[in-house]
């Protein structure tokens, strides 16, 4: 293999496993930009993993794998919504309670599946961008799945940006008493974003089991929920930059895992590390720059009942 | 459409006064009842292979054959048998559960006064593990120091450890407003994968025939029984506790800690007092987890192993947001998820349901009582039309609803 080759394998698979990562940050913004902190991502994303695999292993099909998987996170996020938006619970401890509960319960209804090998989703290479030089080897000759992914971060940003429904999103999170006093409902607002946010978790959970591990393995997440947190933070709440992100982080990585397969003598418990510690330097990057503060005015704040 | 006459339906409105601690007690009652009801039915759906127990539920909640219906029935009641003689039938599984309850009660501790502040501190975890690391490193270095040193200095170098690998976060918060809840977590994954780097690295034991762990601690190092099992961890707990409970009722500091977590908007005001507070808060959790680290390394394991961190700084967010900084609740709720523990391996053992079951009960326990918190602020009203909104209907709309 010449050495350019082996530079496109190493970016197209930067976009592979940057992937999950993408959906899971996608749907955390558009919670969180509705008023919804929701830090049970880590617990969606594996619920939808296993109910994917599930989905697959039981009907052949990785599309109803798909739908299974963003079912489950969806069904994760409406118990968050429930104990948030409902009840008006502490959306921090109901997150942190999310995460807790869903990697138990992955952990526990996955036992018997353990190692099971599924097909699921396939790169094929689109027909035409697939033979542009370079480009097409990185980026049309993925799976489904990524396709779908370059089509929702645009499709997003649109929609928060350009329409009235993405204006009452964006407004339940910034301001949700102008979103009453202009007549709109704020509760089912932020359920909607909820929801969302829960259905995309569990998409970026489903490409894992579907397409990237193609089995079920125990924390199968390995933090990655939490890791879209972060990149939350770190792509000011837009979903373009998620983009940016998710694959920034990725390349980094597997350009490290690249470089200790060709015989870096370094621990693989400290190898293991470093998206944890690149996760806390986007962290602070973003921190450093200021503009963290540019989070949703009302996120985590609930909504009280009127009298 | 009628204008007189009350509407139906329930509102929700916040309660004037707290509510009295019968109705607290009751809805952490029910709340533990959901959470046991919720796992009874997840059991079930793993009691027969695959998705099986599933439809076993379903044709028994649907009224089909009775036998199927109480088979599963049976099969549920069997498996809480199980959980529950784990921990209150013999003594053996209780001085477990009390064992377990130690490093629990000590990171709880800490968590506690962190969420009083709103300080999302989760990384107790790592804590712990910088801990055990902390107290092995004395046993490491210096193998031959004398009884009286050899343990309070390995308890001082695992606070170090701890409170700084606390500290972090809590700068990175104070000085850049990073946010705590992401970098604790962080933090909670490196410091367990530096304690792996470290007994499969430069600390494993060379006659440890290959496996991941350090050489075995002398009998200095270890901390010692004081009744049967029970070893000296008790008295550590003991001791924070009083320590705690005087600083929290008696000291200036405290009493500003109490005040500020009442009305934290109030107390940020204050500016550099509250960012220290902060810190040191903080810091005092890491030391607290890591003395839990330190112990269980020292007492239950007698020498450094992966397996010493077993997710208790995980347990202590649980019992952090169940006790809410009240010290008897901390050990009444420590003692409780530590007997969750005890009871879940009982269940491994007897019915090989894996391990991770103890977790899931943790999250719905937690879920179910931030639920049942509702009550403590809100209540149901039955919404009355007292005064019904006067709609002025236009006349458009009118001869559209008549025609």
């Amino acid at each position: 293999m010449s050495g350019e080759l082996i530079y496109l394998a190493v970016l197209a698979a930067a976009v592979q496993s940057g992937t999950p990562l993408l959906f899971a940050t996608l749907g955390e913004i558009v919670s969180e930009r509705a008023g919804v902190l929701n830090l049970g991502v880590e617990g969606m994303m594996i619920v939808g993993a296993f109910f994917a695999f599930l989905g697959l292993h039981l009907s052949g099909s990785p599309w109803l794998g798909l739908c299974c998987g963003a079912l489950a996170g969806a069904g994760m996020a409406a118990v968050h919504a429930v104990s948030c938006i409902f009840l008006r619970g502490n959306q921090v401890v109901s997150g942190l309670a999310l995460t807790i509960l869903g990697l138990g319960l992955a952990d526990y209804l996955g036992a018997p599946y353990l190692g099971i090998k599924t097909a699921g989703f396939e790169p094929f290479a689109v027909p035409v961008l697939g033979d542009i030089p370079a480009l097409g080897a990185v980026l049309f000759r993925q799976d489904a799945l990524v396709y779908l992914s370059y089509l929702l971060a645009p499709l997003l940003w649109a929609l928060l940006r350009y329409t009235r429904w993405g204006l009452a999103l964006r407004a339940a999170g910034e301001s949700p008493a102008a979103v009453k006093a202009a007549g709109m409902n704020v509760v089912a607002i932020r359920w909607a974003g909820a929801l969302t946010g829960g259905l995309l978790a569990g998409m970026g959970g489903a490409y894992l089991s579907l397409a990237y591990t193609h089995m079920w393995t125990n924390n199968i997440t390995a933090g990655r929920g939490w890791i879209a947190v972060a990149l939350v933070i770190f792509a000011f709440w837009r979903p373009m930059r998620a983009v940016l992100g998710a694959y920034l982080f990725s390349g980094i990585i597997v350009l490290q895992m690249n470089l200790q397969a060709r015989g870096a003598a370094i621990p693989s418990s400290l190898m293991l590390m470093l998206p944890y510690i690149l996760t806390l330097a986007a962290l602070l990057f973003s921190a450093v720059r200021g503009k963290d503060r540019a989070a949703p005015a009302a996120l985590g704040v609930n909504q009280e009942p009127e009298a | 459409m009628a204008a007189s006459g009350p509407t139906t339906g329930w509102r929700i409105a916040r309660r004037e006064a707290p509510p009295g601690a019968l109705l607290s007690w009751c809805a952490l009652a029910a709340a533990f009842a959901v959470a046991f009801a919720a796992s009874a039915l997840l059991l079930e759906v793993q009691g027969k292979p695959g998705l099986r127990g599933v439809t076993l539920l379903l044709q028994g909640g649907l009224g089909t054959p009775l036998s199927l219906f109480s088979e599963a029935r049976a099969d549920g009641a069997d498996l809480f048998t199980a959980l529950f003689r784990g921990f209150f039938w013999d003594n053996y599984a209780l001085a477990d559960s009390l064992l377990k309850s130690i490093p629990i009660f000590l990171c709880s501790q800490g968590v506690s006064i962190c969420f009083y502040l709103q300080v999302w501190n989760i990384g107790a975890e790592g804590q712990f593990a910088l801990g055990a690391v902390g107290g092995t490193a004395v046993v490491l270095a210096f193998p031959g120091l004398p009884a009286p040193l050899m343990l309070p200095l390995m308890f001082l170098a695992a606070s170090v450890a701890g409170a700084v690998w606390a500290g972090i976060p809590a700068l990175l918060r104070c000085a850049f407003r990073t946010n705590e809840i992401i970098s604790t977590l962080m933090l909670n994954y490196i410091g367990i994968l530096f304690l792996q780097y470290l007994v499969y690295g430069p600390w494993k034991d060379p006659a440890g025939m290959g496996f991941p762990m350090s050489m075995e601690f002398p009998v200095t190092a270890v901390v010692p029984n004081l009744v049967g099992r029970i070893h000296g961890g008790l008295l550590l707990c003991i001791a924070a506790a009083g320590l705690l409970a005087v600083f929290l009722r008696r000291t200036r500091w405290g009493f500003e800690l109490l005040a500020g977590g009442a009305n934290p908007d109030a107390a940020r005001y204050a500016g550099m007092r509250y960012q220290l507070m902060v810190m040191g808060v903080m810091c005092l959790c890491g030391a607290l987890a890591a003395w839990a680290g330190c112990l269980e390394t020292s007492a239950t394991l007698g020498r450094l192993r992966p397996n010493v961190t077993v997710g208790y700084g995980y347990t202590a967010i649980v019992v952090a947001w169940l006790a809410r900084l009240r010290i008897s609740r901390i050990a009444f709720f420590s003692l409780l998820l530590a007997a969750l523990r005890v009871g879940v391996e009982n269940l491994q053992l007897e019915l090989g349901v894996s391990a991770a079951f103890g977790d899931m009960i943790q999250g719905l326990i937690l879920l179910c009582v931030l639920a049942g918190q509702f009550f403590e602020t809100y209540r149901f009203r039955r919404a009355k039309a007292s005064v019904p909104p006067k709609r002025v209907a236009p006349e458009n709309a009118t001869k559209e609803g008549a025609s």
